[in-house]
C-alpha cells in the first residue's frame, strides 16, 4: 500500500495553556454578575431543568430513590410550573427503581458506571458494567476516567478506555468524569477535557462528588473553553456537567453566567448543560418562593427528599 | 636646530571611539594662563553635526553596554583607572600647564579622578541591589521592581575642575549600562580631551562615552533639544543655560538633573544618588499559580 | 530505518481550524440579564459647588461656575467653581500657612493617623464614591465599586504607614518635606488619581493643591469633604476646580515647591517648560501606546482576557492601556477569532448597571477624538471589527473596537486614542516583537504572554517601558510603583519609591 488514509493525531501538547490567576480571576468576575428579578427567576427555572438530582451513597435504598424521582418529575408540588429536572443519577443497582418511578415523565435516568468512584477496576468489567447499567434502562451514563493512566502520562489508555465505554453505551449517552480535585492543574483539566471530547465523550463532567475541590467556578471555566475550542475545530457540541460542592442558587446561577457568556445561547439547554447537585435543589426552590412572594423563605416548608 | 621646536598638538574629538576632527574643521587655540599668550594646543571646536554623529554613536551602543554584566561595566571602569594610573604624570603635566595647578593641585585632582573611577567601578553591581524592591501587592502577584539605564545621556560638565569633574558625572551615568555624549569644559579642555585618548584604547566600547570640545553656547541647544536623547546631567554652572535646558529638554520629556557641586573633592560629590538620576524603574508583574 | 519529521505545522492547522469563521457562538437573548441599576438616593450632590481652601467649601473669587454633567445622560449633575488667578493664590497661601505652621511641625506619627483616618472614611462612603464616580465620569459602577475607590482607600492606608517611617525609607539620611504640592489630574479615574497624589504628599509632610480634571470634579470635592470630616488640618489639603487655566495658575504660581501631573504628554510638554529654571520639582505621569506582546506559547484563552482587560478596561481611558497588540503569526487567526466572540459579550450601556462592561466616553470632546482616529484607521486600509451592541441615544459612547491589517506607520498604530479602540499587528520572531514594541515615543507599559519562563524575563527587561505585565494586564497596587520611560513622563507614585519625588534628602 503507498497510500493510507490520514490518521487523526490528537497531540495533548498543542492543547492550550491555563494560566491558574487568569482563569481564577475571570471566573470570579463573572460570580459578580448581578443577577435580578426576572433573570433570576428564567435563571432558576433553567438552573432547575439542567439539575442532576443525584444520589450516590452506599446506604441509597429504594425508597430513598423513589423519593427523589418524586422530587424530580415535581420539584415544586404546589407549583406544576416548576419545571421537571433533566435526570436522577444512581448506581446502577437503583436504575430499574428509577426507570420505574420517572417511566413517562420526561426525566432521564442516568447511572454511574466504569467502577465508579475510583475507576480501578478491569476494563472488562467497566465495560460490563456499562452494558449492564444501559441494558437495565440507563439513558447515561457517567463514567470515570483512569485518573493515575492519566497523570502518568498514560493517554493512549484513557483515550481507548472511555472510546470502548462510549460503544459499550450504545443509544446511552456518556458523560465523562475527569475528578479534576485529582487532576489538580488547569493544564491537566484542560487536557483530560480535550482527552475525553476526542475520544467520543457527549458530556465532560467535572467531579465524582466524593473528592474536594469539585466544580469550582475557575474548573468549569477551564473545560467551557475547551468545549469551546472542540467546537471550533470540529463544529460538534459537546456538554458539561459540573458537580460537587454545588448547594446554593448563587452558585448554580454563577454557573449559568460561566455558560452564558463563554459558550453562548446554544448551550443554554439541559442537552447541553447539567448542574450535578441533590441539596441545591431545595435553594433553587426557595429562592424562586422568594421572588414570587417577596418573603424570605424557611427549610421546613420545603421537603427533604 | 629643529629639534627644540615643540610641536604643537591639535586635539581632536573622541567619537564613536575613535579621535575625530570636526566635521566642521572648526579649531580653537588654548593657551597657557603662565606665562600668558603661549599656544599650548589646538583643540578642536565641535558643531552640531558633531553632536549629532555622537548621540548617534551613543544610541547605537547603549544597548549593548547595558546587556553586558554589572561586572564586566565595573571591570572596564577598573581598568579605566588602572590606565589613568598609569599615565598620571601626562594628565598632570596638562593640568599643570593648561590651568596652572601646582603640582600638588595637578596631583591631587588626577588622584581624585582615578579614585573616583574606582568608586563607581565598585557600583556596577550593587546599586541595583539598593534600588530594587519586591513590591508586597494584595494580589496572587509576584511584583517587583528594578532599575534599568535611562538610554542615552547628555553631560554638561563643569568647566572646572575639568578632569575630576567629567570623571565625577561621567563615570555615574556609564556604570549603569547609559551611554553619555559629554559637552566638555569650554575654557579648559585639554585634560578632558587626553582622557578621549585613553578611552580610546581602553576596552569601554565605542560609543559609550562621546567626549566633544568647543562652544557650550552653540553645542547645548543641539543637546538639550535632540530628540534621541533622554536626559541631560547639567553641571555646567551656568544659570541661564540651564534654564535654557531644562525647557528644550521638554521637547521629548527628558529627564534634566541639576548639579551644583560645590566641593568635586568631597565624598558628597559620589555615590549612588548620582546613579539613580539615570535610571528609570521597571515594575514587572506575573501571577502566582500552577 | 526511516525518521519520520514530524513538522511544526500542527499548531498552525490546529490554529487554521480554530479560526474558521464557522461555527460561531451565538450570544442572544437565551437568558437576558434583567436591568440592575445601583440605586442613586443615598448620593448628595449640591446644585453648585464652591472651592475647597483652608478646610471650608467658599465661593469662587471668580465668580464662576460651570456644569459638570453625566456623560452618559448628558444631564447636568451640579456647578462647580472656575478657579481663578486669585483662587489659586488663596489656596496656595492656606497650603503654604498649613504648612509652616501645622503639617510640618505635627509628629509624623500624628500625620499617618490622619491619613489613615481618610482611608477609613472613603472605605466607609465608597458606596455613595463609587456612584458619584461613575455618574460624573461614565465608568461602569463595578469598576468604581470594585477597582477605583477600594484602590483609593488602599492607597492612602499604604501611605499613612509610611509617614513615621520615612527615616527608614531613607537610611542615613534626614527627609525633609517640600512644602506646598501641586498636582493635576486627570478625568479617567479621578478618585484613584487624586489618592495616588495626595496621599504620599501629605504622608511626607508636604500640603497640597489639587486640581481635579475639568469633567470630573464631583469626588475630589467629596474627598475634600472626607478630609473635613477627618478633621484634617485647615490648608492641608486644598481642592481648585477648574479647566486648564486653572491649572496653568497653579504651575506658575511661586509658592508651589512641586508639581505633580498626571494626563497627556501634550500638556505635560508644556507644564515641564514652564516650571524650567524656577527651581520647582516636577513628576509627570503622561501618555501611553502600550504594546501587549502574545508569543503563540501563551495561555490562549487567558491572553485574550487581558487584551480584552487591557483595552476595554474603564473604555479605554486608561494612559497604560494595552492599545498595540502584538500577536505571534501563527496564532493571528486564532485570537482575532476568540477576540470578536469575546467582544460580542461586552455589555455596554448605563454605567450605574452592575453588569455594564463598558460605559460611557468621558466626554463629547473626547468621543469625537476617538471618532476620528478610528476613521483614519478605515481610511489608512485597516480593517474594522465592532462589536454589534445597540448604543444609547443619549450621552456618549463607542463600541469595543478593534483593528486588524495594521501596519506601525497608521496613525491607530502610532497615537494614542485614549478609547475603545485596540490596533491589531503580527510579529515573526521575538526580536521583531521586542523591536515593534518599543518603536514608540512612550513608555508607560506593556503586556507579555508567554507560558516560557525565560523568555519571560528576556522580552520583559528588553521593553522600555516602565510597568510590565507578564501574563497579565492593567493591575495596580499602592504597593507597587507606576509610571513611565521617555514621553510617557517620569517619577514613579506607589511603593517605596512613591515617596521619593516628595521629600528632600540631607545628610
Amino acid at each position: 500500500m503507498s497510500m493510507s488514509a490520514a490518521v487523526p493525531v490528537l497531540d495533548l501538547s498543542l492543547v492550550p495553556r491555563v494560566d491558574a490567576v487568569g482563569v481564577e480571576e475571570r471566573a470570579a468576575a463573572l460570580g459578580k454578575r448581578s443577577i435580578k428579578k426576572e433573570a433570576k427567576r428564567s435563571g432558576i427555572r433553567l438552573a432547575i431543568s439542567m439539575l442532576d438530582l443525584t444520589t450516590l451513597e452506599g446506604k441509597d435504598s429504594e425508597g430513598k430513590v423513589r423519593q427523589l424521582c418524586r422530587k424530580a418529575v415535581r420539584p415544586l408540588p404546589a407549583d406544576p410550573t416548576v419545571p421537571h429536572v433533566a435526570a436522577v443519577c444512581v448506581y446502577p443497582n437503583l436504575v430499574p427503581v428509577a426507570k420505574d418511578a420517572l417511566a413517562g415523565s420526561g426525566v432521564k435516568v442516568a447511572s454511574v458506571a466504569t467502577g465508579f468512584p475510583a475507576g480501578l477496576v478491569p476494563l472488562p468489567v467497566k465495560l460490563d458494567e456499562t452494558r449492564r447499567a444501559v441494558a437495565m434502562g440507563a439513558d447515561e451514563v457517567d463514567m470515570v476516567i483512569d485518573r493515575g493512566a492519566f497523570l502518568s502520562g498514560g493517554f493512549t489508555a484513557v483515550f481507548e478506555e472511555i472510546a470502548a465505554v462510549k460503544a459499550a453505551c450504545g443509544p446511552a449517552h456518556l458523560k465523562v468524569i475527569l475528578e479534576t480535585g485529582e487532576l489538580e492543574t488547569y493544564d491537566n483539566v484542560r487536557k483530560a477535557s480535550h482527552l475525553a471530547m476526542a475520544a467520543g465523550a457527549d458530556f465532560i463532567k467535572t467531579s465524582t462528588g466524593k473528592v474536594v475541590p469539585a466544580a469550582t467556578p475557575a474548573v468549569v471555566l477551564v473545560m467551557l473553553e475547551a468545549i469551546r475550542d472542540h467546537y471550533f475545530e470540529t463544529g460538534r457540541r459537546v456538554g458539561l456537567k459540573p458537580a460537587g460542592g454545588i448547594r446554593t442558587s448563587k452558585q448554580a446561577l454563577h454557573l449559568l453566567v460561566l455558560v452564558k457568556e463563554t459558550l453562548g445561547d446554544a448551550w443554554l439547554t439541559p442537552d447541553l448543560f447539567r448542574i450535578g447537585a441533590s441539596t441545591v435543589t431545595n435553594d433553587l426552590l426557595m429562592q424562586l418562593a422568594k421572588e414570587s412572594s417577596g418573603r424570605y423563605q424557611s427549610a421546613d416548608y420545603f421537603t427533604k427528599d | 636646530m629643529s629639534a627644540d621646536i615643540p610641536v604643537k598638538k591639535t586635539y581632536k574629538l573622541y567619537i564613536g571611539g575613535e579621535m575625530v576632527r570636526t566635521e566642521s574643521g572648526r579649531s580653537d587655540p588654548i593657551y597657557a594662563p603662565k606665562p600668558k599668550k603661549t599656544l599650548l594646543a589646538n583643540v578642536s571646536r565641535g558643531s552640531r553635526k558633531d553632536v549629532r554623529d555622537a548621540v548617534g554613536k551613543a544610541r547605537a551602543a547603549q544597548d549593548g553596554w547595558a546587556k553586558k554584566t554589572g561586572y564586566l561595566r565595573g571591570q572596564i571602569l577598573y581598568r579605566m583607572a588602572e590606565m589613568l594610573e598609569g599615565r598620571a604624570g601626562s594628565f598632570e603635566k596638562v593640568l599643570r600647564e593648561s590651568r596652572g595647578l601646582s603640582p600638588a593641585a595637578a596631583k591631587r585632582e588626577v588622584r581624585g579622578a582615578i579614585d573616583r573611577l574606582v568608586h563607581y567601578a565598585g557600583w556596577s553591581d550593587k546599586y541595583g541591589a539598593l534600588l530594587s524592591t519586591i513590591n508586597p501587592v494584595a494580589s496572587s502577584y509576584y511584583d517587583f521592581s528594578v532599575p534599568e539605564p535611562t538610554g542615552v545621556v547628555g553631560i554638561v560638565a563643569p568647566e572646572t575642575p575639568e578632569l575630576l569633574g567629567l570623571v565625577t558625572h561621567l563615570a555615574p551615568v556609564i556604570v549603569s549600562g547609559n551611554a553619555a555624549v559629554v559637552l566638555l569644559s569650554e575654557r579648559h579642555p585639554l585634560a578632558a580631551l587626553e582622557l578621549g585618548e585613553v578611552l580610546a584604547t581602553s576596552d569601554l566600547p565605542a560609543g559609550v562615552a562621546n567626549l566633544i570640545s568647543g562652544r557650550k553656547e552653540e553645542l547645548v541647544p543641539h543637546l538639550a533639544r535632540h530628540m534621541d536623547v533622554n536626559a541631560i546631567a547639567d553641571a555646567g554652572g551656568d544659570a541661564a543655560l540651564s534654564k535654557a535646558i531644562a525647557e528644550d529638554a521638554a521637547v521629548n520629556v527628558k529627564r534634566v538633573k541639576r548639579y551644583a557641586v560645590r566641593d568635586d573633592f568631597a565624598d558628597a560629590a559620589q555615590g549612588l544618588d548620582f546613579i539613580e538620576a539615570f535610571l528609570e524603574t521597571k515594575t514587572t508583574w506575573h501571577p502566582v499559580g500552577v | 530505518m526511516s525518521t519520520t519529521v514530524k513538522d511544526d505545522t500542527a499548531r498552525n492547522e490546529a490554529a487554521e481550524k480554530v479560526a474558521a469563521e464557522k461555527p460561531r457562538l451565538e450570544f442572544g437573548g437565551a437568558w437576558k440579564y434583567a436591568p440592575s441599576p445601583e440605586a442613586t438616593d443615598h448620593v448628595e450632590i449640591a446644585p453648585r459647588y464652591g472651592l475647597f481652601i483652608g478646610g471650608r467649601f467658599v465661593p469662587p473669587r471668580s465668580k464662576k461656575h460651570f456644569p459638570t454633567i453625566n456623560p452618559a445622560t448628558e444631564e447636568a449633575l451640579s456647578e462647580v467653581a472656575d478657579a481663578g488667578a486669585a483662587d489659586v493664590d488663596a489656596a496656595v497661601r492656606a497650603a503654604e500657612e498649613a504648612h509652616r505652621r501645622r503639617w510640618s511641625k505635627l509628629s509624623p506619627a500624628a500625620r499617618g493617623k490622619y491619613i489613615y483616618r481618610i482611608a477609613r472614611l472613603i472605605q466607609e462612603k465608597s458606596r455613595a464614591l463609587a456612584v458619584l464616580e461613575t455618574m460624573n465620569g461614565g465608568k461602569p459602577i463595578k469598576e468604581s465599586r470594585d477597582v477605583d475607590v477600594p484602590l483609593a482607600a488602599a492607597h492612602f492606608f499604604y501611605y499613612a504607614g509610611w509617614a513615621d517611617k520615612l527615616s527608614w525609607a531613607f537610611r542615613g539620611r534626614r527627609a525633609e518635606s517640600l512644602g506646598v504640592c501641586g498636582q493635576i489630574i486627570p478625568w479617567n479615574f479621578p478618585l484613584l488619581m487624586a489618592a495616588w497624589k495626595i496621599a504620599p504628599a501629605l504622608a511626607c509632610g508636604n500640603t497640597v493643591v489639587l486640581k481635579p480634571a475639568e469633567t470630573t470634579p464631583l469626588t475630589a470635592l467629596a474627598l475634600a469633604e472626607v478630609c473635613r470630616e477627618a478633621d484634617l488640618p485647615p490648608g492641608v489639603v486644598n481642592v481648585v476646580t477648574g479647566a486648564g487655566e486653572t491649572g496653568a495658575h497653579v504651575v506658575n504660581h511661586p509658592g508651589v515647591a512641586k508639581i505633580a501631573f498626571t494626563g497627556s504628554t501634550e500638556v505635560g510638554k508644556v507644564i515641564q517648560r514652564a516650571v524650567a529654571g524656577t527651581g520647582k520639582r516636577l513628576t509627570l505621569e503622561l501618555g501611553g501606546k502600550a504594546a501587549n506582546i502574545v508569543f503563540e506559547d501563551a495561555a490562549i484563552d487567558q491572553a485574550v482576557e487581558g487584551i480584552v482587560n487591557g483595552i476595554y478596561f474603564n473604555q479605554g481611558h486608561v494612559c497604560c492601556a494595552g492599545s498595540r497588540l502584538l500577536v505571534q503569526e501563527s496564532i493571528e487567526p486564532v485570537v482575532r477569532r476568540k477576540l470578536a466572540h469575546r467582544i460580542a459579550t461586552l455589555r455596554l450601556g448605563n454605567p450605574l448597571d452592575k453588569n455594564t462592561d463598558v460605559g460611557a466616553i468621558n466626554s463629547g470632546a473626547q468621543l469625537a477624538k476617538i471618532r476620528e482616529l478610528v476613521q483614519s484607521g478605515v481610511d489608512e486600509g485597516a480593517e474594522l471589527h465592532q462589536s454589534a451592541c445597540a448604543i444609547p441615544v443619549k450621552g456618549f459612547w463607542f463600541p469595543p473596537t478593534f483593528f486588524t491589517g495594521v501596519a506601525q506607520s497608521h496613525r491607530i498604530a502610532r497615537e494614542e486614542i485614549f478609547g475603545p479602540v485596540l490596533a491589531v499587528m503580527t510579529f515573526r520572531t521575538p526580536e521583531e516583537a521586542v523591536e515593534k514594541a518599543n518603536n514608540t515615543p512612550y513608555g508607560l507599559s506593556a503586556g507579555v504572554w508567554t507560558d516560557k519562563g525565560s523568555k519571560i524575563f528576556q522580552v520583559s527587561s528588553r521593553l522600555r517601558a516602565g510597568v510590565v505585565w507578564a501574563n497579565t494586564f492593567n493591575k495596580f497596587d499602592p504597593a507597587s510603583p507606576f509610571g513611565g520611560y521617555k514621553e510617557s513622563g517620569f517619577g514613579r507614585e506607589g511603593g517605596v519609591q512613591g515617596l521619593r519625588e516628595y521629600v528632600e534628602l540631607r545628610a
